[in-house]
C-alpha cells in the first residue's frame, strides 16, 4: 500500500505543484494518476521515491513513513519505469535487465539468467540479450525498462508515461501484455498518463488530478464514467461516456442468445440458401470456429474462402456489454456472433436484445 | 632525407632516439598534468552546471595563446627562481599543459552533458547513488567525448613540444632549431617529418584504445554475436 496524507509540494517562487494530496493506493492494485499536464501527477509520483521531496504532509509505503528512510535504500525497493525507458546505452540488454539484482548484490551470473527469464515474460526474444538498446525499437525498448523494473520482483512500481512514447498499435499490445503481466504478478503500481482512454483501460482505479495539484476525483473506471464528481471530471473524461461504459458492464447472460445456423467451406449454393437467415448465413470451419459471412444469393458454385465477408467481430460471451454490441453493429447480418472462450461459435445476438438488456440493468450510479 | 638515413644521427646523447624520447616525455609528462586538471574540472562543471562560463570563456581564451610568446614569459618570469634546468623545463611543461586543458576540458564537459537524461534519472530512482551514477552511467557513457578530447590534445602537445628546443631544452625541436642555425635543411626536414609521424602513430594509438574501451552501445558499431556468456566488450568489425 502506498498512501498520501496531507502532501504539499510547493517551490520557493511560489508555485504549488501538488496540494494536499490525500490518497491511498491499495496492496496488488494498478493506480493511476490522470490529469492534463501541469496537474502535478508526475510531481506527485517522483515524491514516491523521493526523487522530489514534498514540503509537507508524509507518504507511507506499507506504514511506514518515507521520510525517514535513505533514499537510495528506499527507491531499491520499488520499480521504475519512464516515459523513454532510460537504458543504459553502454550497456546490453541484459545487463541493462541484470541492474537491480547486480545492485542489490547479486553475483553477475545469476542475474543474467534471471534477466533472460524476465526478458521471456516480458516478450523479448533471447536472442536480444547481447544487442544495445540502440538496436530495439522504442517499444521493444519499453518492454526492457518493464522487464529492468521488475528484475528485483519488487513489492511497488512506479510508472511515468511508459506508454506514451510508442506508437499507438505498438501502445494497445504493450497495454494489454501489461494488463496480463499485472494479473499474474500482482504489484503495487502507481502509474501516470495524460491518456484517459488508457487510465480507463488500465486502471483498477483511477486518481483524476486537477491544475494546481488537487485531486479531483479517485474511483473506479466504471464510476468516473457513469458518476463524474464535477464539471471538470466529467469534462476530461470525455465524450461517448455511455457508450464507453458499458465496456465496463459484463454480459452475465443477461443477453438472450439466438441459434444461428451455419454452413462450412465447401457447402454448395443450394445448402448455404436453405440455411441462410436473410441474406447472410455464417460460415464456421470444422472446430465450430466463426469465419465470416456469406451471401448465398451471390454464390456463384460452391463456398470458397473469398466469398466471406470478415467485417464482423465476435464478441465473447463472457465478455462485456460494448463488445456484445459492437459484434452485432459490426456484423452484415446485423447478428453478432457470440463465442465461448475456445473461440467456437455459441449462437448470435442483435442489437436490440442487447440494448433491451442494457435497459433493463438498473444504471450503475443507481446501482451503487 | 639524407639526415634520416644516416646511422650517425641514430646514436648517441643527441641522436635521434634520444630526441625522441625527451620529445615524447614532455608530452606525455604535459597531458597527465592537463588530464588531471580537466577531466575532474569538465566533469564536475558537466555534472553540476556550475562554472560553464569557463568553458566558453577561458577555454577558449587558453587555445588562442601564443606558445612561444608565452614560453619566454615564463622562462624570464620562472627561470631566476629555479637555478636548474627545471627553470626551463617548468615553463615548457606549463605552455604545453596550457595548451592541452581546454580540448580535454570541452569535450569533458560536453560527454558528460550529453549523456541521456532519462537514463541518468533511471539511474537514480532504481536507487543508484551519485558516486555510482558517474562512475557506472555517466563517465562510460562520456568516455568516447573525453578520449577525442586527450586524442587532440596530444596531437596539439606533440606538434608543439618543439618549442623546447627554443630555450636550449631536447626534443625533435633541437631538429628544427639546429638546422636553421646551421642552415642545415636536411635536418630540419628530418625533424619535421618525425614529428609528424609521431604525431600521426600516437593519434592511431589512441584511436585503437578508444575502439576497446568505448562500448558499441555508444559508438553504434555492428559486432559479430558472442558467446551469450561472454560479456561483449571487443569490437570485432568498425
Amino acid at each position: 500500500m502506498i498512501k498520501f496524507e496531507n502532501v504539499t509540494k510547493a517551490y520557493p517562487d511560489g508555485t504549488v505543484a501538488v496540494d494536499g494530496l490525500n490518497l491511498e493506493a491499495p496492496t496488488g492494485k494498478l493506480t493511476i494518476l490522470v490529469g492534463p499536464s501541469g496537474c502535478g501527477k508526475t510531481t506527485s509520483l517522483r515524491m514516491i521515491n523521493r526523487l522530489i521531496e514534498p514540503t509537507s504532509g508524509t507518504i507511507y509505503l506499507d506504514d511506514e513513513p518515507t521520510s525517514g528512510m535513505d533514499a537510495a535504500l528506499l527507491r531499491r525497493r520499488i520499480g521504475y519505469v519512464i516515459q523513454h525507458a532510460g537504458l543504459f546505452p553502454h550497456k546490453t540488454i541484459v545487463d541493462n535487465v541484470s541492474t537491480m539484482p547486480v545492485l542489490l548484490g547479486e553475483s553477475r551470473q545469476k542475474a543474467r539468467t534471471k534477466a533472460l527469464e524476465l526478458m521471456e515474460r516480458v516478450g523479448l526474444p533471447a536472442s536480444f540479450a547481447k544487442r544495445y538498446p540502440w538496436q530495439l525499437s522504442g517499444g521493444q525498448q519499453q518492454r526492457v525498462g518493464v522487464a529492468r523494473a521488475l528484475a528485483s520482483d519488487p513489492a511497488f512500481m512506479l510508472m511515468d508515461e511508459p506508454f506514451s512514447a510508442v506508437d499507438p498499435v505498438v501502445r494497445g499490445q504493450l497495454q494489454e501484455e501489461f494488463l496480463r503481466l499485472q494479473r499474474e504478478i500482482g504489484k503495487t503500481i502507481i502509474m501516470v498518463t495524460h491518456d484517459i482512454d488508457e487510465a480507463l483501460k488500465l486502471g483498477d482505479q483511477v486518481a483524476v488530478m486537477r491544475v494546481g495539484g488537487k485531486l479531483a476525483q479517485m474511483a473506479t473506471p466504471s464510476e468516473l464514467l457513469t458518476s463524474p464528481a464535477d464539471d471538470f471530471v466529467a469534462d476530461f473524461v470525455g465524450r461517448d461516456r455511455g457508450y464507453r461504459s458499458l465496456g465496463f458492464t459484463k454480459t452475465a447472460g443477461s443477453v438472450a442468445i439466438g441459434e444461428e445456423a451455419v454452413v462450412q467451406l465447401g457447402a454448395s449454393g443450394e445448402e448455404a440458401r436453405a440455411k441462410a437467415s436473410g441474406a447472410w448465413v455464417l460460415v464456421v470451419d470444422g472446430g465450430r470456429k466463426p469465419l465470416g459471412w456469406a451471401q448465398p444469393e451471390l454464390l456463384n458454385g460452391e463456398l470458397k474462402r473469398e466469398n466471406l465477408n470478415l467485417s464482423g467481430i465476435p464478441a465473447a460471451a463472457s465478455g462485456t456489454m460494448r463488445q456484445l454490441l459492437d459484434a452485432a453493429l459490426s456484423s452484415p447480418s446485423r447478428r453478432g456472433v457470440v463465442v465461448n472462450e475456445h473461440g467456437e461459435l455459441i449462437g448470435t445476438v442483435t442489437a436490440t436484445d442487447v440494448v433491451k438488456a442494457i435497459e433493463a440493468e438498473p444504471h450503475l450510479e443507481t446501482a451503487r | 632525407m639524407n639526415y634520416l638515413f644516416d646511422p650517425a644521427h641514430w646514436s648517441g646523447a643527441d641522436g635521434i632516439p634520444t630526441l625522441i624520447g625527451e620529445h615524447l616525455l614532455y608530452s606525455l609528462i604535459a597531458l597527465a598534468i592537463a588530464a588531471v586538471i580537466a577531466v575532474p574540472l569538465g566533469i564536475y562543471i558537466g555534472v553540476t552546471g556550475k562554472g560553464v562560463f569557463m568553458i566558453a570563456g577561458l577555454a577558449n581564451a587558453l587555445r588562442a595563446l601564443p606558445s612561444v610568446g608565452l614560453l619566454i614569459l615564463l622562462v624570464l618570469l620562472i627561470s631566476p627562481a629555479f637555478p636548474s634546468r627545471m627553470g626551463y623545463i617548468l615553463p615548457s611543461l606549463i605552455v604545453l599543459v596550457l595548451l592541452a586543458v581546454p580540448p580535454i576540458l570541452t569535450n569533458t564537459y560536453a560527454g558528460v552533458r550529453a549523456v541521456d537524461a532519462a537514463a541518468v534519472d533511471a539511474a537514480r530512482g532504481m536507487g543508484f547513488r551519485t558516486m555510482k551514477i558517474l562512475t557506472d552511467v555517466q563517465l562510460p557513457c562520456a568516455l568516447p567525448l573525453v578520449l577525442s578530447g586527450v586524442r587532440s590534445a596530444l596531437l596539439q602537445i606533440i606538434s608543439t613540444a618543439t618549442i623546447a628546443a627554443y630555450i636550449s631544452l631536447g626534443g625533435l625541436g633541437r631538429l628544427l632549431i639546429d638546422g636553421k642555425a646551421q642552415n642545415d635543411y636536411s635536418q630540419m626536414v628530418a625533424g619535421a617529418v618525425l614529428v609528424a609521424l609521431l604525431a600521426l602513430f600516437f593519434d592511431q594509438l589512441l584511436a585503437f584504445i578508444t575502439r576497446r574501451v568505448v562500448s558499441p552501445g555508444l559508438t553504434r558499431r555492428t559486432i559479430k554475436s558472442a558467446p551469450v556468456a561472454e560479456p561483449v566488450k571487443t569490437p570485432v568489425t568498425v
